[in-house]
C-alpha cells in the first residue's frame, strides 16, 4: 500500500497538463472523424438525395410555396399574434389587479392554456360549432387558426407581460400619481409603454413560436388554399411519395424564424446596453 | 389665516413598525421648512403623508385647508396641486425632458400641446436644462435629470412643493446646481417641504429648520436655532455626527 503512491506518481509526471489536454483533443477529434467516415460510407446518398433534395420535386412546390403555403403562415401567425398580444396584456393586468376574482380567473386562464397541448386546444376550436349550434367562428378557417394561436399565445405572453410590468419600478407610478393622474391613467401613459419595450425581445420569441405552432393547421383537414408551410409540404409529399417537399418547406420556416431568432438577441443585447 | 400644509397628530404603521408617532406641525404660505433628522427617522414618510403616497394609520393632513385625508376628497385634484421631487429623480425613461414636462399638463390639466409646450420650455430653461430638451432621461447627468423633475413639478403650477432628498442621489459636484434652483423657487415666493441632509441650504435658505428622530419632531424652530444653537441633546448629537463625521 505505501509503495502505490511512489509508483503511480512517475506514471502520472509523465503528462503535463498541458500534454494531457493535447491527447483529450485528439480522442475528440478521432471520434468525430470517425463517425463523420461512418456515415459517409454507410449511408445511401444517392437514395437521400431522391427522396429529400430532388430537384424536380422542389420545382414542383413553387410558386405555391410562396403564394399560398408562407402566405397563410403569416396570415395565421400575424393575427394569432395580435389576440395573443391584446389579450396577453388583458390578462397580465388581470393578474396584477387588486381585485381577486380578476386575479384567480387569469391565473387559471395561463394555466390551462399553458398547460394543454396546442394540439388539443385546435382540434377542440373545430368542435365548437358542434358544441355551440349556430355558432361560427370569424373569418372561417383563418378566425378558427387565429383564435388558436391567440388562446395559446395569450397565456404565454401574459406571464411575458406580467414580467414587464412588475420590472416597472414603483417610483414611476409614484411620480405620475403625484402629478395628479389617475391609477389608470398611470398605467396606459407610464407604465405600460414601458413594459413593451422592455418585453420586446421575448415578445419576438412568443412571435416565433405562434409561427411554428401554426403548422398544427395539419391536422385541422384544412381545404388546398388554406394550407400553410406544414400541410402544404405534407400533402405535396404524400402526391409526389417524396420527402423533398417537407425539406423545402423546413428551410422555408428557418429563412423566416433564424433571423427572427436573431433580432430578437439584438434588441436584448441593446436593452442591457441602455440599463 | 389658513396654513399651507397642516398636519394634525399623524400616526403611520408599516405592519408593527411604527414609523411617525403623532407628528404635530404646520407649513405657512411662502415658507421654506427643512426637515432634517437621522435615516429611518420617518422625515421621508412624513413628507409622503403629505399628498399621500403614504395613507396615514391615523391622524389628519389639511393643504391649504382642506382636509386631504378625509375619504371623499378627491386626491387627484390635491396631488395636482403639490409639485413633489423625488430622491431618484423618477423621470418617464421613455419620454425626452420636454416630453416629461408636457405630458402632466396635457393628460391632467388638458392643456393643448401647444400651450404644454410653451409652458415645458419656459420651465425648463428657468431651471437651466432648456438646451436638453430633447435628451431622454439616461442621456442627461444626475443633476440635469433632478432639474428636469423640478420642471416638470413646475409647469403643473402647484401651490405648494415637496422635495423628498432630492440632492443624495446626485455626485457631489452636481449638487449645487440642484441647490441653486431650490434657493431661486425660495426667493420666488414657492411654499415648499424639504427632507435634506444638506445643512448649508437648511441654514441659508430655510425659514425654520425642523428635527425629527424615531417618529417625533424633536425640535422646531429657525435654523439659527435649530442648526445653531440645538436645544435638545438629540439635535445637538446628529448634528456632531453630520457635521463633523472625521471626529
Amino acid at each position: 500500500m505505501a509503495d502505490q503512491p511512489k509508483t503511480a506518481e512517475p506514471a502520472r509526471a509523465r503528462l503535463s497538463p498541458r500534454q494531457k489536454q493535447r491527447i483529450s483533443r485528439g480522442i475528440q477529434y478521432a471520434v468525430l472523424v470517425a463517425v463523420l467516415v461512418v456515415l459517409v460510407m454507410y449511408a445511401d446518398w444517392v437514395s437521400l438525395a431522391q427522396n429529400f433534395a430532388k430537384p424536380a420535386v422542389a420545382q414542383e412546390t413553387l410558386p405555391d410555396l410562396f403564394t399560398i403555403a408562407l402566405r397563410n403562415t403569416i396570415i395565421y401567425t400575424v393575427s394569432g399574434f395580435v389576440i395573443a398580444f391584446v389579450a396577453g396584456l388583458v390578462l397580465a393586468l388581470m393578474r396584477l389587479s387588486q381585485i381577486r376574482p380578476y386575479r384567480w380567473i387569469a391565473i387559471v386562464y395561463i394555466e390551462i392554456f399553458r398547460g394543454l397541448p396546442a394540439l388539443l386546444i385546435f382540434i377542440m376550436i373545430t368542435f365548437l360549432p358542434l358544441a355551440l349550434p349556430g355558432f361560427q367562428v370569424p373569418f372561417g378557417t383563418y378566425g378558427q387558426v387565429a383564435l388558436g394561436l391567440g388562446a395559446i399565445g395569450a397565456a404565454y405572453q401574459a406571464e411575458v407581460f406580467r414580467a414587464g410590468l412588475q420590472a416597472v419600478p414603483k417610483g414611476q407610478i409614484e411620480a405620475a400619481r403625484s402629478l395628479g393622474m389617475s391609477a389608470t391613467r398611470a398605467q396606459f401613459t407610464v407604465v405600460i409603454p414601458q413594459a413593451i419595450r422592455m418585453v420586446i425581445p421575448p415578445t419576438t420569441n412568443q412571435f416565433v413560436a405562434l409561427l411554428k405552432d401554426s403548422s398544427l393547421v395539419l391536422f385541422l383537414g384544412v381545404s388546398s388554399e388554406y394550407v400553410e408551410l406544414a400541410k402544404f409540404g405534407n400533402d405535396l409529399a404524400s402526391q409526389h411519395s417524396n420527402a423533398t417537399p417537407i425539406m423545402v418547406a423546413g428551410i422555408t420556416y428557418l429563412i423566416v424564424t433564424i433571423p427572427l431568432g436573431y433580432l430578437a438577441s439584438r434588441l436584448e443585447g441593446r436593452k442591457g446596453r441602455n440599463r | 389665516m389658513t396654513h399651507a400644509i397642516e398636519l394634525k397628530d399623524l400616526h403611520k404603521h408599516f405592519g408593527q413598525n411604527e414609523v411617525l408617532k403623532g407628528i404635530d406641525m404646520t407649513v405657512d404660505p411662502g415658507q421654506v421648512v427643512c426637515v432634517i433628522g437621522p435615516s429611518g427617522s420617518g422625515k421621508s414618510t412624513l413628507l409622503r403623508c403629505v399628498n399621500l403616497l403614504e395613507q396615514p394609520t391615523k391622524g389628519q393632513v389639511f393643504v391649504k385647508g382642506v382636509e386631504v385625508t378625509h375619504p371623499d376628497v378627491d386626491i387627484d385634484a390635491v396631488r395636482r396641486a403639490i409639485g413633489m421631487v423625488f430622491q431618484q429623480f423618477n423621470l418617464f425613461p421613455h419620454m425626452t425632458a420636454l416630453q416629461n414636462v408636457m405630458i402632466a399638463q396635457q393628460r391632467v390639466l388638458k392643456r393643448s400641446k401647444k400651450e404644454a409646450e410653451i409652458v415645458a420650455r419656459e420651465n425648463l430653461d428657468k431651471v437651466g436644462v432648456g438646451a436638453k430638451c430633447d435628451a431622454l432621461p439616461g442621456q442627461l447627468s444626475g443633476g440635469q435629470q433632478q432639474r428636469v423633475a423640478i420642471a416638470r413639478a413646475l409647469a403643473m403650477n402647484p401651490d405648494l412643493m415637496l422635495f423628498d432628498e432630492p440632492t443624495s442621489a446626485l455626485d457631489p459636484e452636481l449638487v449645487g446646481d440642484v441647490l441653486t434652483v431650490m434657493r431661486k423657487l425660495a426667493e420666488e415666493g414657492m411654499t415648499m417641504l424639504v427632507v435634506t441632509h444638506e445643512m448649508g441650504f437648511a441654514r441659508e435658505v430655510a425659514d425654520r429648520v425642523v428635527f425629527m428622530d424615531g417618529g417625533v419632531l424633536v425640535e422646531d424652530g429657525a435654523p439659527a436655532q435649530v442648526i445653531g444653537d440645538p436645544q435638545q441633546e438629540r439635535t445637538r448629537a446628529f448634528l456632531r455626527r453630520v457635521l463633523h463625521p472625521e471626529e
